[in-house]
């Protein structure tokens, strides 16, 4: 059988690559999609745990995951159109104008 | 052995679809490619004996999450975006400090999790809809209203967000959608989150 | 047995008090004095019925009301409660307090109709009869106490309605601020004697463990032998308390100014009751006192000393409160050192006494200001031409009133003569029996100078008493002076009655209230009536009498002509006239180095150093933020990697801890 560690494994690689996503692109919705990769990684490590310990808490957690994750996305989503609107951009970098 | 393969088959295509998510110039690429991750994750799901979670990742997240991003970026039309020269110390210092997370993260499960530890389906049935529905309607029933309220939420505010400035019909508008959130919220409780997603 | 009535006498004052605090706005000026009367004359009723309680029962009984600060720990007990003692003493101060209090309250119903009129806002005549009333309760908490936390709090009380009472015109006087910086004056001044106060407090809780007058008297002896130090320094300390509230030296300076309240205050507050509180202290401690003859002595020579030098400022006075102001603080000196040398009785007596015709005298001049005033308004208005500088209170304005005021005159003539002494008057027995006191404890020092001081007490009554009434007057307003209305004449000639009569309390050989106060008071010793000390007397008052007539009534006194007494005197009466230059000299050696140190806390520590310091924080915080805000880029890809290595850090705690 698989071990848990070869899970774990690739939810930190997944992790990894959101973050890398995060971090590198200036594409508002690419960054967004970036965390759900994120996301889908710790989901991943749950489940594996619920497995694991034979636990339904683990899934249980992943479908509010889900459904917080959908709610986000629907306001974050918003706000990029309306960014879109007034800044005829979705670049991050151009979002400056609230600073110190 | 078989299981071996089948995990590896998956997790390949899943950070294959990662990486070229994430370095794809053209975001209808990434979201299909990420498309292509949340589905091999949800095989990987039904490996784990969640079929519930596996499902729902395909349809809230494959589905419903994925195609409202592509809607966006068709809708914005911008799809690429001209390179840019500010910060330019963020994206170094970005990389090394996500390898320090990679580093810390292997080194834990490498030193703190028991290699030996294996995954097993156990003998009995395991997290069927059936027991994940009663724990949700028992066990977790206050937080599963929460995200009830909480989606409610969500809707009104993606509505109001992206109306248009309209000055006093876009006020009129608010208060009547507070008006109706006001009355309707003991509704929307009753609702199951699926249907929710849906309106989303 | 009436005992369980007894806090009524402090109740009745209180239901006045908050009546009319509620509703006194719709009951007119008459409603408001008639509760107000009501509420004090019912105090008194309560405490008649309590001395004839007592008068078949001397024993004294302490009626227990509530519990007030109950504290018991293995290591000692502080167990108050706020519990009436009725013994003679106490009852005796309740009579004065309530029977005078109730007659200048009716006086003060007349009294303040024209004065608020005359200081132009009608609307405080409410709130001065809430004070009196507040002031009744606080004198009969005081009175009534069976610890001296309690008494301290009734001190502190009448302190308090003192300083507001003395301040009722606070936007008035001297610039504008006089009254109030009179209230002030003898609030600080009072507050450095209620230091003594609280130290002794603390001393005898160190050295008897209880506050209780029970405790500590029956414990007294015990203790003396044990520490005698300790009796010492609470007798002393006590004494300081006693010359604040009783305005002795040294802390006397504030009571000639306190005669910035109205009339009837200075007759209620600043000569009858409250000021004898310290009197009241000391014979009320008489059980530590006995105990220390040093302190014993110390107590008759501050109240011998300031009997006699507050008598010379008096004689060269030209406001007609003020030369009855330096009078009580002489008649207190008399009372203080009669309790000082033991002499109890004698001194309760006078403190009786003086409250009946110090009272009335302070009274009959509000009538012969008011009476003045009235006049002056008359005058002002037929003149057309406001006098600004006229000053309805100075003699030398007044003159010939004896004809214009025939009511205050005979009775402001019974007070006077009782004050100085003239047989069968009131003062004559009080002020003799402490003469004979002197003599029988063998105090010959302090003898001379309360003869000396009885000598100047007759003649600058006297002295006042022509200035005032006889001779032709000095000034318009004195000419059309007017008599004042029955409602104020009445109590007037009640209390000559008392200050007539009053000397039958105690009469020589009958020895009333030294019965009365022995069940109280243990140890006492009746005074012998010595005849020729006696006679000396009065013929001290008389001959004083005599001079004044010489120098004042002879001749009187013309408009605009200087004192006849400092020809004679020369640079001793500016001496007297000017209060000895005490003031200044407080204001030297006192208030000029306190402002100077003060100067110094304010300047160079409050502002150089605290100041500066949350100054610097400031600048330091405005500094930091201006530095830091640099951080807030407005990019966010700043600023998730800020969250990215906050991250990284804490799952390196995580993974490494």
């Amino acid at each position: 059988m698989v071990p848990l560690s070869y899970y774990l494994m690739l939810s930190a690689v997944m992790f990894f690559l959101g973050v890398l996503g995060v971090m590198l692109r200036r594409n508002a919705i690419i960054i967004f999609m970036s965390l759900e990769l994120m996301f889908n990684a710790a989901n991943l490590a749950f489940v594996a745990f619920a497995l694991y310990y034979h636990s339904l808490s683990g899934q249980i957690f992943v479908f509010f995951v889900m459904t917080v994750a959908a709610a986000e996305v629907a306001v974050g989503l918003a706000l990029i159109v309306a960014i879109f609107r007034t800044k005829h951009s979705i670049n991050v970098d151009q979002l400056s104008s609230l600073k110190g | 052995m078989s299981a071996l393969i089948f995990f590896f088959t998956f997790a390949l295509i899943a950070v294959g679809a990662a990486v070229g998510m994430l370095f794809s110039r053209n975001a209808i690429y990434a979201a299909l490619l990420l498309i292509v991750n949340f589905a091999s994750v949800a095989f990987l799901y039904l490996s784990l004996g969640a079929p519930f979670i596996a499902l729902a990742q395909v349809t809230v997240y494959a589905g419903a999450i994925m195609v409202l991003f592509l809607f966006v970026i068709m809708l914005l039309g911008a799809e690429r975006l001209p390179p840019s020269q500010e910060l330019p110390w963020q994206r170094p210092l970005g990389i090394v400090l996500a390898f320090l997370l990679l580093i810390e993260a292997v080194y834990g499960i490498v030193f703190r999790v028991n290699s030996a530890a294996t995954l097993s389906l156990p003998v009995v049935e395991f997290a069927t809809p059936a027991e994940i529905g009663s724990a949700l309607f028992s066990t977790y029933l206050l937080p599963f209203e929460i995200t009830s309220v909480l989606l409610l939420v969500a809707v009104v505010g993606a509505i109001v967000l992206t109306r248009a400035e309209g000055g006093a019909r876009r006020r009129a508008l608010v208060s009547q959608i507070t008006q109706a959130v006001a009355t309707e919220v003991p509704e929307h409780k009753a609702e199951t989150p699926e249907e929710e997603k849906e309106l989303v | 047995m009436y005992f369980n009535l007894a806090p009524w006498v402090i109740i009745f004052p209180l239901i006045g008090m908050v009546v009319n605090l509620l509703v006194g706005k719709r009951l007119g000026e008459i409603g408001i004095g008639a509760i107000a009367s009501l509420a004090a004359g019912l105090s008194f009723g309560v405490a008649v019925l309590l001395a004839f309680s007592l008068a078949a029962h001397p024993e004294a009984v302490t009626v227990q009301v509530a519990e007030w600060i109950p504290i018991y720990t293995p290591l000692g007990n502080l167990a108050l409660s706020w519990a009436v003692r009725v013994d003679t003493l106490s009852v005796t101060m309740m009579l004065v307090v309530a029977g005078v209090g109730t007659l200048i309250h009716i006086y003060a119903i007349g009294y303040m109709h024209q004065d608020v009129r005359h200081n132009g806002d009608p609307g405080r005549f409410r709130r001065f009869f809430v004070y009196m009333n507040l002031f009744i309760l606080a004198m009969m908490v005081l009175v009534s106490a069976d610890n001296y936390l309690m008494t301290f709090v009734g001190w502190e009380g009448v302190g308090l309605c003192s300083y507001l009472l003395i301040g009722f015109w606070f936007e008035k006087g001297q610039d504008g601020i006089g009254n109030a910086k009179a209230a002030k004056k003898a609030f600080i001044a009072n507050r450095v004697g209620d230091f003594g106060f609280l130290i002794a407090m603390f001393l005898i809780f160190s050295a008897f463990g209880s506050l209780r007058f029970e405790d500590i008297f029956s414990r007294a002896a015990q203790v003396a032998q044990a520490q005698p130090g300790i009796i010492l320094a609470i007798t002393l300390f006590m004494l300081l308390a006693v010359t604040g509230k009783s305005a002795q030296l040294p802390l006397y300076v504030w009571l000639p100014d306190a005669m910035a309240g109205p009339t009837p205050v200075s007759a209620l507050i600043h000569a009858a009751t409250m000021v004898t509180a310290g009197v009241y202290l000391v014979a009320r401690s008489n059980a530590l006192y006995s105990l220390a003859p040093v302190a014993q002595n110390t107590v008759a020579w501050v109240g011998a000393a300031t009997a006699l030098f507050a008598a010379t400022i008096a004689v060269a006075q030209y406001d007609i409160k003020k030369v009855l102001a330096y009078s009580t603080i002489s008649q207190l000196g008399f009372m203080v050192a009669a309790v000082g040398m033991g002499a109890f009785a004698a001194g309760m007596f006078h403190l009786v006494t003086h409250a009946f015709f110090k009272g009335l005298l302070f009274l009959s001049a509000g009538s012969v200001i008011q009476g003045v005033e009235h006049g002056e308004k008359h005058t002002g208005a037929a003149h057309g031409s406001a006098e600004a500088s006229f000053d309805p209170q100075d003699m030398r304005n007044m003159g010939g009133l004896r004809s214009r005021m025939k009511v205050t005159f005979w009775v402001y003539l019974a007070g006077a003569l009782a004050l100085a002494g003239i047989f069968p008057l009131a003062g004559f027995f009080s002020k003799d029996e402490i003469l004979a006191e002197a003599m029988q404890l063998n105090q010959p020092g302090v003898l001379v100078f309360l003869v000396l001081a009885a000598f100047l007490t007759a003649f600058y009554m006297g002295r006042q008493v022509f200035m005032v009434f006889f001779g032709k007057a000095r000034s318009d307003p004195a000419a059309h002076a007017q008599e004042n209305p029955p409602l104020m004449t009445l109590p007037l000639v009640a209390l000559a009655v008392l200050s007539v009569i009053g000397g039958a309390l105690n009469l020589p050989g009958v020895h009333t209230l030294e019965t009365w106060l022995e069940h109280t008071i243990g140890g006492l010793q009746p005074a012998e009536f010595i005849l020729p000390l006696a006679l000396l007397a009065l013929a001290v008052a008389l001959l004083g009498i005599f001079l004044a007539w010489s120098l004042y009534g002879r001749s009187p006194l013309k408009h605009g002509q200087v004192d006849p007494l400092s020809k004679t005197l020369g640079p001793v009466f500016r001496g007297m006239e000017r209060k000895w230059w005490v003031d200044e000299f407080y204001g030297k050696l006192v208030i000029g180095p306190y402002h100077a140190l003060a100067g110094l806390l304010a300047q160079p520590v409050d502002q150089g150093v605290i100041d500066a310091a949350g100054n610097g924080l400031g600048t330091l915080t405005q500094g930091l933020s201006a530095w830091l805000r640099r951080v807030q880029t407005g990019f966010v890809r700043s600023y998730a990697l800020a969250v990215l290595a906050g991250g990284v850090v804490i799952l390196a705690y995580i993974i490494f801890r």
